[in-house]
């Protein structure tokens, strides 16, 4: 089947199968950084924006892209850099392998939440797994991402 | 992972309902639970065309369409409004926002899943499943029925003045539960759900007069479940958990009263 959608930016026409999984078929269009982890849906790995909501592209199917908003981290280039800057200043990260779902997750989160309160932003990133960094380095980071240059709330 | 053939959005309940009526087709909601499944289908049929991905609040009832997802359910203001706290509770645990972003709530209840944190809340509360073909039923009763190749098309839930409160144990923060309850009260009534036993849930009406000490009370109601051991925990370890959990919420809900 034929579908049609904008992909980081620009309309895509593709032909993909029935079956096939949006994780599939971007790793063809070459969006590399959207990784499979696990395939059971509980990695975060695989996490793409689409129509501005995060989606775990390992379980979305492609025919259901049609007519959507896809984004992947090789079309958030600068906020990916920014928020990057802040892992590496706090060191949480290691081999790196979970970092462009984060990302994902953490830009949908910064849109979606009011308040960036501990526990909701930790609420919020519990679906992305990371073998290497225990994760304080990562919350560390997404604090001081979410507080910068702004008095936000608690944080 | 599940194979098909065909994928098919249906244009109305109608055509989904006589595509699914043969066994080589399958419908697909949030496509989650499917995912994972080592199934081969001729046909999926798509629900997500039908507008039923939203929640209506009525003076009388929420009405939540099957395509909703928990994320939807989770947030929903004015379901906060009116349980206070309970559908985030039952849903916050389930995997990760990115998840419930597409697991929906007639998959969850469809699914009638042993584990199901969100069909032991809805149970506690005065929930009715709206069928395609088999009309609106009260949810305790659709628990008790075969599945069928009929179609969940909303979920109404009556604004019957229960207040609820929901808690769950698990061995890490978003693993299946060990043990999820629900309990809801009206004046003279508790009406206890409990899931993850690890069989589906189920609900017991206990008359808040039946004993004096909720100790006592908690533990009459764990009684009247069954519960199994598997490798999350015993049947033991779970009775007891239930009994110490409805017990926990029965003082919030008294506490609530004040
Ligand atoms: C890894 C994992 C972890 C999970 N953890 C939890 C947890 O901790 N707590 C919890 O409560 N749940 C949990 N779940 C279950 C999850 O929340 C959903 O209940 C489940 O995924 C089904 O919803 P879905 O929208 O994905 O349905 P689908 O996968 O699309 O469908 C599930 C089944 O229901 C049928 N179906 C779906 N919708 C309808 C409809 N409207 N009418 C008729 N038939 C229908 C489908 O044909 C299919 O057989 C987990 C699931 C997975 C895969
Ligand atoms: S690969 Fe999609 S959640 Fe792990
Ligand atoms: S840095 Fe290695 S998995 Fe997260």
């Amino acid at each position: 089947m034929q579908i049609e959608f904008t992909l980081n930016g620009r309309l895509i026409y593709e032909e993909t199968s029935d079956d096939e999984t949006l994780f599939h078929l971007l790793r063809r269009k070459g969006c590399y950084s959207v990784k499979c982890g696990c395939e059971t849906e509980n990695c975060g790995l695989c996490t793409v924006l689409v129509n501005g909501v995060s989606r775990l592209s390992c379980s979305y199917l492609a025919a259901r892209a049609d007519g959507c908003d896809v984004v992947t981290l090789e079309g958030a280039q600068k906020e990916a850099e920014e928020f990057g800057s802040f892992l590496a200043a706090e060191g949480a990260e290691q081999c790196g392998f979970c970092s462009p779902g984060l990302i994902m997750n953490v830009l949908a989160m910064e849109k979606e939440l009011d308040s960036y309160e501990e526990e909701n932003v930790k609420e919020y990133l519990a679906g992305n797994l990371c073998r290497c960094s225990g994760y304080m380095g990562q919350l560390r980071a997404v604090k001081s991402y979410l507080s910068r240059g702004e008095n936000r709330n608690e944080c | 992972m599940i194979r098909f053939k065909n994928y098919v959005r249906a244009e109305s309940l109608e055509e989904a309902y006589n595509l699914n009526q043969k066994k080589s087709s399958v419908i697909g909601a949030g496509m989650m639970w499917l995912k994972v499944q080592n199934r081969i289908k001729m046909t999926l049929v798509d629900l997500s065309g039908l507008g039923l991905d939203g929640v209506e609040e009525t003076e009388e009832e929420f009405v939540i369409g099957a395509m909703c997802t928990l994320r939807q359910l989770e947030i929903h203001k004015g379901l906060d409004g009116y349980f206070p706290g309970l559908f985030k509770e039952c849903t916050r645990s389930i995997v990760g926002v990115q998840f419930r972003n597409g697991a929906t709530v007639g998959g969850s209840i469809f699914g009638r899943f042993g584990f199901s944190d969100i069909l032991t809340c809805m149970l506690a509360l005065d929930t009715y499943v709206e069928l395609y073909k088999g009309g609106i039923i009260p949810l305790e009763e659709f628990c008790s029925q075969k599945y069928n190749r009929d179609i969940l098309v909303r979920i109404r839930i009556k604004k019957d003045g229960r207040r609820a409160f929901y808690a769950s144990s698990r061995m890490t923060k978003t693993d299946f539960p060990l043990i999820a309850c629900c309990v809801s009260a009206t004046d003279d009534t508790y009406y206890v759900s409990v899931g993850a036993r690890p069989a589906k849930a189920e609900l017991a009406v206990i008359s808040r007069r039946e004993r004096e000490d909720v100790e006592e009370l908690a533990a009459l109601a764990a009684d009247h479940f069954r519960y199994g051991t598997n490798f999350r925990g015993s049947a033991e370890y779970r009775k007891h958990l239930a009994a110490v959990y409805v017990k926990r919420l029965f003082m919030v809900l008294d506490r609530e009263e004040g």
